[in-house]
This record gives structure tokens, sequence and C-alpha cells, in this order.
């Protein structure tokens, strides 16, 4: 009888499957009884988030008049239905004293007689009825009044159904129009966001929060709407019926409130428990399983499982003291609903009993009460709810307001075929407006002709590579491409002269056929295969068993991180772009794929200008122009022998990195 | 799956989950109980205006009321212990299933699925427990019990019930058929969502550079139109239950007034007994929406039971082995014997008839690629793998006739990427040895090329390190993965090409020290940089799983065309 909120509906898939994408909401995801549940993150401001989700249903607006009214209407239905039922058993009521009254005297006889016996109370009732002395149960009376009833309930149902299958639309559209929204935001951001804000966060914005926002809509509002309504077209009902009863029934709220609030309170701090101690536990399992090897090797299988039925015994008790304090609100609300109703029961039977009230009215008035107490504990869960999804909606909105890009000089101007020419003319670009990085930078690279960046690890060797492709804009002078200054063309004219091959081999999840074809729209099988053949792609897709319809997985498990790298160089192939930007480096590829990786960049590289992020000493002494890097900042340029002759920081780099293979390169030379 | 799951774990708690399904039935009973009260308060009382009696009766009814409560109290109670129990054995039996795994269950699963099948799976599984031992059980014997409760209340009425309950059943099961697989298409269509969100946010580089955002967009517009479609169908279904539920509900209330009033006229039946009638149908009603709202957690407790059970059912290729032998003399050396290993279903074996041996006292190198088989070679002495054919011996038996304990304390290993956990510094430089002192600890990150960097950190030794070691850069942390091994003092020491993030004047002089201090143990080197292993004593070169080479590097240079190869392709054509 006595539910706890309609729990987790279809609305979307927010007990994510994913652990690191549970950074709020607790681990129990959904559920939660009574209105409990993870503590809710609140949002910063409540009341503009709600106005701007509500601007966003504006376009529905029209629909969501009709499910307001349809919903009311199923509610004003709902909640009259108990008090026609009632009359339909005071008809019933009558009948049977009516029957049990001796047929041809008037009622008014009857009831002096009883009163002239003592038996006041029976007269009382007598008088109070409409009962016909002799007469039973009138179902003359009775039909319409069922009638009416049924039709009333089943209206009631209809509309109800008919509301939910609206706001279904409703709500979905404008989900769906979020994520639109959303995913168009993603195109229009600057590079310069994806960089600063951590990935798994982002992702978390633009899946889960929507997701939490569907949520929200197809559960929260209209039932929140739903159950405000009943509250109160039950109290109304209540109150009209009998002021006396009411009272009762209202003083039980506080009660409830107040046994809720002290054992939610309770158990809401052994939630806390919980969640710290899951996160505590889950830490653990996430370290012992990402070092596993280390763990058998170094000896510590046996501390590890020590450490962790430690943490599991706590984590149980905890979890045990939430589930247990939670779980008593139920049977205590139970026990509050019943006091209620022997109350009303007592009141209500001596109201009767003196003919204040009918026994339909307290009948009715009885599954009023019954009635009344849902609604609140639902009410609670869906503030619970709306908080949530308010939450949420503020951290999307926030991120679609993130800045754009800025805009372009000139969104139709076009970029002649590119011959490859690129020029840097005094370049300047930070970052942060206060740390200087590039200033007054100078190349000019022509048709054909490769270019290596070379510095330490983290010496912002992309940098150069975010400049060129327009990724970040350039603070100061200009790059031109063929003579054409980037920034007078719209960005996708710059790319469309790129060819590109980076070191995170980015492969998304579908055949290796159309991982190739990334690289040009509409390419024919024929192109495909030869960019294949050209980047050594060819002969181990032709092993696999479904050649070049093999599907790659999202971690790519299938295929080595050598024939990875392999498939984005056939995927440039492909692309067939005048100026290539290579990153050389080749981590965990064994050899024979290593050089299979540098011969066919070797390839690629052949006829057109490159800049290459160069590990190899073949590239760099071979660059016609080297550019060094150090800690964000160029420090040097010129050719290999240039920069060796001035013996500064590439001399010296050269001299570290491959102090070495310089020994054996000399000893080498010597040898021929 | 479930039950699968269920009737591994649950037995051991025989006991309460008999009590508190015991405790279910008395409380299902007394709550059917109490419509029978409410009739003859309204029979006896309220119709008589008999005041007393409904006191009475009330009193009775409250103090009921109470004793259910109590039962139900202690019913949540035992639930509780049962269903976080179950929870914490499953979660143990998962964690000590995997803390046995081999590599190759480790590389089956995923480091990332496993913890979410130790964690979040089996909360789903804990929170299924929870609602079953409260609402589930409850529903059918409220169901049952309510309909044989209006049978003997009167008979002539139950028909109702017996055509409403089942109606109830159907309207109910044929919604959930359809909803169900809906549910499940939902969750694969977020995923998908997901993943493409994912990609373009992990590859907007590319999705740039190669003028893909409109088609980006276009493969995202299709995958979201298609979760749009399939939310609205599963909604739309959805929103029918309640309705329908209730106007079931409210029209055989009627339909119990219509019929009852004929029965009271005939003076066959109470009036009091329509209003417990009614209650009944509440009562079931309730009972059978509960039960229908858990069974939408079925399929996700279905899920997680199949994703632990997969773990739980997974033993590991690597066994221990029935009666280890212990070798009498540990020598440190390590010897590969005509090794050949395979992954299973592969075509290729990764080795093949490899043999040679490492040295006491030595520093041998291997060079080669992973895809050549490099890191296997480590993965078998550590028995992460077991070959498929030959023999490794440690020590001069059998690794796999060892106890795994005894193996890994003669090994120390710094992998190809360092992990550190979280603690502090010293509390991860003592993994392998914890009664290392302070001094030691210094000394290891002397040798390490570590000691200025820890010695510059306010803390020291005391300071924090990030889960993974994320607070310190990449080659900090591979220093101090080498101290870590260093710590140990193993026999033996394997250096998984670990040597990488370091730059050239430091790793010369951490090899240096590391020769001074490895002076008497076993050193194997697994290398990718030519430069790290110039000067070993001994060199082996692996080129697709065969041993192509060995010797120094001098005797390699003028033997070894692989090796040549190598030289040549990292050093440029010059150097060789």
């Amino acid at each position: 009888m006595m539910m706890g909120g309609r729990p987790g509906g279809p609305g979307g898939g927010q007990g994510g499957r994913n652990v690191f994408a549970q950074r709020r909401g607790g681990p129990m995801g959904h559920g939660g009884f009574m209105g409990l549940s993870a503590p809710v993150e609140r949002s910063k401001d409540f009341g503009a988030t709600l106005r701007q989700l509500l601007r966003r249903l504006r376009p529905e607006w029209a629909m969501i008049a009709i499910v307001a009214v349809l919903g009311s209407a199923s509610v004003a239905f709902t909640v009259v239905g108990p008090k026609i039922v009632g009359i339909a058993m005071n008809v019933i009521f009558d009948g049977v004293i009516g029957k049990q009254l001796p047929s041809g005297v008037s009622k008014d006889q009857v009831v002096a007689l009883l009163r002239a016996r003592g038996q006041s109370s029976l007269a009382d009732v007598v008088a109070g009825s409409g009962a016909v002395p002799g007469v039973g149960i009138d179902f003359a009376r009775l039909e319409p009044v069922l009638a009416i009833a049924v039709g009333v309930y089943v209206l009631g149902s209809v509309l109800a159904w008919v509301q939910g299958y609206l706001m279904a639309g409703v709500a979905q559209r404008t989900v769906y129009g979020l994520r639109r929204e959303v995913e168009d935001k993603l195109a229009r951001l600057p590079l310069r966001y994806f960089d600063s804000h951590a990935h798994g966060d982002l992702l978390s914005r633009v899946t889960n929060d929507v997701d939490n926002i569907a949520t929200t809509l197809q559960q929260g509002l209209t039932q929140l709407m739903t159950s405000i309504l009943t509250v109160v077209g039950t109290l109304a009902m209540m109150l009209w019926i009998s002021p006396l009863l009411a009272v009762i029934s209202i003083l039980t709220i506080p009660l409830s409130f107040f046994v809720t609030i002290v054992i939610a309170g309770r158990s809401q701090k052994q939630f806390v428990a919980q969640w710290a101690e899951t996160g505590t536990l889950n830490g653990h399992v996430e370290q012992m399983h990402s070092g596993h090897a280390l763990v058998q090797v170094f000896g510590r299988r046996q501390s590890a499982l020590e450490q962790f039925s430690t943490l599991n015994a706590r984590l149980y008790d905890a979890a045990f003291r939430a589930q247990f304090f939670s779980g008593i609100i139920q049977p205590a609300m139970f026990f509050l609903s019943n006091l209620n109703y022997v109350g009303v029961a007592v009141i209500g039977g001596w109201r009767v009993a003196s003919g204040a009230i009918t026994l339909g009215d307290v009948q009715a008035f009885i599954q009023y009460s019954r009635q009344f107490t849902q609604p609140l504990t639902q009410i609670a869960a869906q503030m619970n709810l709306l908080q949530s999804g308010l939450a949420s909606a503020e951290r999307v909105f926030e991120f679609l307001a993130a800045e754009d890009l800025t805009p372009e000089r000139d969104p139709n101007a076009t970029l002649p075929d590119v011959r490859g020419h690129v020029q840097l003319d005094r370049v300047s670009f930070r970052y942060a407006p206060d740390k200087p990085l590039i200033e007054d930078f100078s190349l000019d690279v022509r048709s054909g002709e490769t270019v290596a960046i070379v510095g330490p690890t983290g010496a912002g060797k992309t940098t150069i590579v975010n400049l060129l492709m327009r990724f970040y804009e350039i603070d100061g002078g200009a790059i031109r491409l063929d003579g054409v200054d980037t920034r007078d063309v719209p960005r996708e004219e710059v790319r469309r002269a790129f060819g590109m091959v980076l070191q995170d081999s980015w492969l998304f999840v579908g055949t290796i056929r159309d991982n190739i074809a990334y690289g040009k729209d509409g390419a024919t099988m024929d192109e495909i295969v030869a960019a294949a053949t050209a980047a050594h792609v060819d002969p181990f897709v032709r092993t696999l068993p479904d050649g070049y319809d093999t599907v790659l997985e999202e971690d790519a498990s299938n295929i080595s991180s050598g024939q990875r790298q392999l498939i984005t160089i056939a995927r440039a192939f492909l692309a067939d772009r005048p100026i290539l930007i290579l990153d050389e480096a080749t981590s965990n590829v064994d050899t024979r794929t290593e050089v299979l990786i540098q011969e066919a960049m070797g390839r690629l590289r052949h006829g057109r200008t490159s800049f290459v992020i160069a590990h190899r000493l073949s590239t760099i002494r071979n660059a016609d122009e080297i550019v060094v890097m150090e800690s964000g900042r160029i420090v040097e340029q010129g050719t290999h022998e240039d920069l060796l002759a001035r013996r500064g920081f590439y001399h010296d780099l050269y001299a570290s990195q491959f102090a070495e293979e310089v020994g054996t390169e000399a000893e080498a030379v010597t040898a021929s | 799956m479930l039950l699968t799951l269920l009737r591994r774990f649950l037995p051991a708690y025989a006991g309460p989950v008999v009590l508190v399904v015991a405790l279910l039935v008395v409380q299902a009973l007394g709550n059917l109980y109490l419509p029978n009260l409410n009739a003859e308060i309204i029979n006896d009382g309220i119709a008589k205006g008999d005041i007393a009696f409904i006191w009475r009766t009330g009193g009775v009814m409250l103090g009921i009321t109470l004793g259910l409560v109590v039962l139900n109290v202690v019913a949540v109670y035992f639930a509780s212990r049962v269903s976080m129990g179950v929870g914490r054995d499953v979660r143990a039996a998962v964690f000590e299933r995997v803390q046995m795994f081999s590599a190759r269950e480790m590389h089956r699963f995923g480091t990332p699925s496993l913890i979410t099948r130790n964690t979040n799976d089996v909360q789903q599984v804990q929170l299924f427990l929870q609602i079953a031992l409260t609402f589930l059980v409850s529903a059918p014997i409220l169901a049952v019990g309510g309909v044989v409760m209006a049978v003997r209340e009167d008979a002539t009425l139950s028909w109702i019930l017996v055509v409403v309950v089942p109606l109830m059943a159907v309207v109910i099961g044929s919604l959930m058929v359809r909803a169900v697989p809906l549910f499940r298409a939902v969750q694969t269509k977020i995923d998908t969502i997901t993943r493409i969100m994912r990609e373009q946010i992990t590859g907007v580089r590319v999705v740039r550079a190669f003028i893909r955002v409109p088609a980006e967009q276009r493969r995202f517009g299709v995958a979201n139109r298609d979760l749009m479609a399939t939310q609205l169908a599963v909604n739309r279904i959805f929103v029918l239950a309640f309705p329908s539920l209730l106007g079931i509900m409210n029209v055989s209330t009627v339909a119990i007034i219509w019929f009852g009033a004929h029965l009271i006229d005939s003076g066959d039946m109470p009036i009091g007994n329509l209003a417990a009638f009614m209650q009944y149908i509440f009562q079931i009603l309730f009972a059978v929406m509960a039960a229908v709202f858990m069974v939408i957690l079925i399929p996700r407790a279905e899920a997680s039971s199949q994703r632990i059970l997969e773990v739980v059912d997974t033993t590991s290729t690597v066994a221990e082995p029935a009666h280890p032998v212990t070798p009498a003399v540990p020598t440190g050396a390590v010897r590969f014997d005509d090794v050949t290993f395979a992954y299973p279903h592969s075509e290729r074996p990764v080795l093949r008839g490899l043999s040679f041996s490492v040295r006491p006292g030595a520093t041998t190198a291997i060079i080669g690629g992973t895809g050549s088989g490099k890191t296997t070679v480590v993965d078998l002495i550590t028995r992460a793998f077991d070959a498929t054919d030959g023999r490794i011996l440690v020590d001069g038996a059998d690794v796999r006739e060892q106890s795994l304990e005894r193996l890994w304390s003669r090994l120390a290993l710094v992998p190809q990427n360092a992990y550190l956990f979280k603690g502090t510094v010293a509390e991860n430089l003592r993994f392998g040895r914890p009664e290392a002192t302070d001094e030691e600890l210094w000394q290891a990150l002397e040798v390490a090329q570590a000691r200025d960097f820890v010695a510059a950190m306010t803390e020291q030794l005391d300071a924090p390190i990030d889960q993974g070691g994320t607070n310190v850069s990449g080659g900090q942390r591979q220093r101090l993965a080498i101290a870590r091994a260093i710590v140990k003092r193993p026999a033996i020491y394997l250096f998984d090409d670990c040597f990488s993030a370091l730059d050239a004047a430091t790793d010369a002089r951490l090899r240096r020290a590391l020769h001074a201090e490895t002076a008497d143990a076993t050193v194997l080197i697994v290398a990718q940089r030519v430069s790290t292993i110039l000067h070993a004593d001994h060199i082996v070169v692996l080129d697709e799983g065969r041993v192509v080479g060995a010797g120094t590097h001098d005797e390699l240079m003028r033997t070894s065309e692989e090796y040549r190869e190598i030289v040549e392709s990292q050093l440029g054509a010059a150097a060789a």
C-alpha cells in the first residue's frame, strides 16, 4: 500500500556502466526509496537554470499546455472518483438501513421511535441517512452513480495515458534537440577548449548530464505536477467532506515529515558513509587491478587481499546501516498511515453515529487520506530528481555558453590549388596572455621541402602544428599558404591543404575500409586499396578474416598499435594533400613494423611539403630546415650543419640525445 | 545468470533468507487481516453507531500494525544483512579471483572492465537482492493471499478478483515483454552516442584536419534520431502501465460495489465487507505494481550477474604447482630452453624455439619490438603467461614447478609503463620490501637518479603520490619504479623497456650506477633503443619471435644482419 514513489522509470540510462562516469549521483545511481538517494548535487543558481531549461521547452509550449490541461483534468477525475463512489456507498447504506426498518412508516417516525427507546445513536444514524423505511437498495439510483464513477475513472486513466504519451514526445524531442545542440557546439568550440578541459569531464557533460536531463524531463516534471495537483485536490476534497476529519489527517502530515526527517537524516549519514567507503574500496580495486603484474611480482597479493577484506568489511557495515535505516522509513510510514486510519474511523464513526456525516463520505475520506501520503513522499523524491536534473542542466548550459571559434573574416573565400609554399612571417603566439611563447618567428618553406621540429618531450612541438592548421589562432604576424594569409580563408580551406599523421593514432569504431576512407569523401575501393598498399596496410589486412571489413574495436585490441599507425598513414595517403604533418614517434611498435612505418612515411613525404615532429637522425639530418623547441618556445632554427656549428641548444640536445649514436656514427664513418 | 549467481552465494545466508521470507509471509498475512478489521469497524461500529467498538477494534488494529512494523523492521534488518553480505561476498570472490589471474586473463577482460565488474556490477546485484527481499517476495504472497482472503470473505464476489488479477498480470506481462528488450536497446544506443561523442572529443584534431565535421554530425545525427525513436517507444509503452493498472483497479472497485450491492440487498453480505474487498484490490494492485517496477531491475541485474560470473568462472591459465620444487642452489640464472609461445587462436606464435641464457652477475639485453616477442620474454619469466612449448628455468628449476610466491620473491620488475600506487614515495618504494629502512630508500633513489627530485619535495619520502603516479612526470615515475625494484634487492632484475622516458644523460648515469648496485644480480634489460643496451654483456636479438643473433654489440655488428638493420633504422644509414 505504501510504495515509495515510482522507482526509476525508463527515462535514460543514469545508472552508468562506466565507473569513471559516476563522479556524481553516487554509486547507487538510481533507486533510493522514499526520496532517499544519493546526496544530490545542487545547482548553483536554481532559478536561472530552471528558466533556461524552460526556455528550451518553448518550441513545445502548445504541447505542454495540452499536457498540463490533460494532466489537471486527469487528476481532477481521479480525485473526484472516491467522492462519487462515496455517493454510491450512501445509496447502499440507505438501502441497508431502510430494509431494517418496518415499512409503511416515515423516517421521522422511526427516528422518534428509536429515541423513545433510548437508541439515540442509531436514531442519529437513521436521521442522517436518506433511508426510506422498508425499502432496500435503490438500484435505479445506484446505477447512474456507478456509471458516472466508471466514466470518471476510465477518463482519468485515459487522460493520464494521453498526457504521458504526449509528454514523452515533448521530453524526447527536447533532449534530442539538446543533444544536437551539444553536437553542433562541439564543432564550434576552439581547440583551446578541448585542450584546457579534462576529456572525462567534457564527455560526462555531453552524455551523462544530458541523459540526466532526459530523465528529469520525462519523469520529473509531469509527475511533480501531477503529485502537487493530487495533493491539492485531495486536500480540497477532504476539507469539503469534513473539515474535522481533514484536520486529523493533516495532523499526521507533520508527524510523517518528522519521522521521515529523523530517520532519513540518520540514514542519509549512513549513505554518505557508504559512498565514502565505496569510493575507497573502488580506489583500491582500481589500483590493484591496474598494477596487477606489480602486485604479483612484488609479492603483495596477500596484503592486497587483506586490505581489500578490511575495506570490504567496512563497506559492508556502512552499506548495511544505510539500507537498514532507509528500510525503516517504510514501516514507520505504514504505521502512521494506519494510525491516521484508526483516527479517521473513530472520529468518522462517531460523526456517522451522530448523523453529522454519511457512511459513504467516511469511506471516501478514508480513501483520500490513504492517497494523501503517497504523492507527498513522491514530491520529495521528484524534487530531488529535479535538483539533480537542474545541476546537470547547469553544467550542460555552461558548456553551451563557452566561447565559440572566432568568426571567419570571409566565410566564402576559397584557397586555390595549394602547391605547398608555406611562409610563417614574424609569427607570435602565446597560450596564456602573460606567458610569451613564440615571438617574431619566421620560416619560409618552399614546396616539397621538409621541416623537422625537434626538442625534448614536452617542449611543445605540436604548437607549430596547432598554428599551421589553425587549431589555434596566431596573435601576431601571418601564416601564408602560397602567399594567401590563412586567416583570410575559412579554416576548412586551410585544413584541406594538410594531411596529418599523429602519434596518437586516432581511429573510430568501424571497418578498416571506413577508417582509411576517412581521408577522402566518397573514396572508391580501388583508391582505398591503393592507399593501403602504399602504407603497407594491405598485406596484414588480407590476413584478417574479414579483410577490409574488419571492424576495429573501441580499444582496437584486434590490431597492434603499429598497424593502427599504418592505417592512419594510409588515411593520409588517400587524402593526398600537398602539405603534410607527421609525428614520427613510434612507441610500442615492433622493429619490423617500425621500418614499415618509416618507409611508408618516407613515401608519403615524397613530393610534399612536410612538417615532421622528428625523432630520427635520418629525418633531422636531411631536413631542409630544423626548428628546435624547448619548454614551449622556439629556441633555434636552421639546417643540421648550421645548428651543429652554432654549438647551441641543438648541439647539446643532439649530443646528449644521440651521444652514443654519434660515437657509433663516428666509428662507423672511420671504419668505412 | 542471476539465478546461477544467487544459487552460489545465497546458500550461505539460508537461515536469514528463510527468516526474512517467513517474516514477510506473516507480515503479508497481517496486512491481509487488517481489511477484516476495517470491515468490522464499518459493520459493527460505524453502521451501528457503536463508538466503543470502534475504539476497541481500532486499538486491536493499531496493535497489529505495531506488531507488523516490528516484524517489518526485523525483516529489513535481515534482508539488509543478506543483500549487503552477498554483495560483500561476491565482491571478495571477484577480487580474489582477479588476484589469481595471469596476464592473459587480464588482457582478455581489460582492466577497466574488471574494475566495473568488481564494483558497479556487484552493486547492481546487491541492490536487486535488497529489493527482492523486501518487495519482490511479498508481492506474490500479497497477491495470492489477497485472493484467498477475498474468497474466504465472500466467495460470490471474489470472482471479480479472479478476473482482475490475471488481467493485471496479462496487461503488465504484455507491456513488459515489449518494454524490456527496448530498455536494453536504449542502453546500447546510449552507449553508441557516448562512444561517438568520445571519439569526437579525443579525435577532435583528426576530425577537423580531415574536414569531417559535417560527416561526424551526420553520423551523430543518425545515432541521435535512433536513440530518440527508441526512447520514445519505450516511454510510450511505459506511460501506459500506470494508468492502465489504476484504471483496472478503479473500475473493479465499481464492479465490487455494483455486485456487492446486490449481495447486501439480499442480505448475503454485510456492508463492511465491501470496504474490505476494495482494500484487497488495493493491496494486490500495489503488490503487483511493486513487483512490476522491480522487474525493470532484473535485466540490469541479469547483465551484471553475467559479467560477474564470467570473472568468477575464469580460472587462471597460470596454475600453482601441486608439488612445488624449491631449487637447492638459488643461482639467479635464467634459461630459456626451446621456448615457443603463442596466444590462443593466433596463427603465428609470438616466440618460436627460443633458447638463451641469462647469466648471474651480468647484464643481458634483449632487443626487438613488442610484436617480435620482446616483452613476452619478461612475461614468461614472471609467469604472466606460460610457455606453449619448452621450458623456462629460474635458479635451475622450471618456473612452472616452483610456487608462484617463491618465484616472484626472486624477481623485481620494472614494467614499460611505470605504475605507482596512491600513498607516499616511501610506501611505493617499500612495495617489495616493507621493512626497508629510510637509508636504503635514499640509496635506491640515488642509484635510480631520483634522489634530487625527491629531496626537492617538501615532504621528501613522505611526499604524496597520486593513484597511478600521475602527479609526477613520466621520467620521475620511471625512476621511482626503478628505485622500487632496487629496494626489493632481488636476485633477478627485469627491466622492460623502462628507460625510454629518460633523457640520454640520465639514462647513462643511471645505468652506470645500476651496474655497480646490481653487480651480483642477474639483470635482464629489454629495450627498443639501441643506445640503452650498447654496453650490455650479452645482447640477444629477437626478430619475429626467433633469436637471430647473440653476442656483444661489436660482435653483432659484424655477424647479425638484423641487428645492423635495427641500428640503422634508429641511428640512420651512416651509423651502420
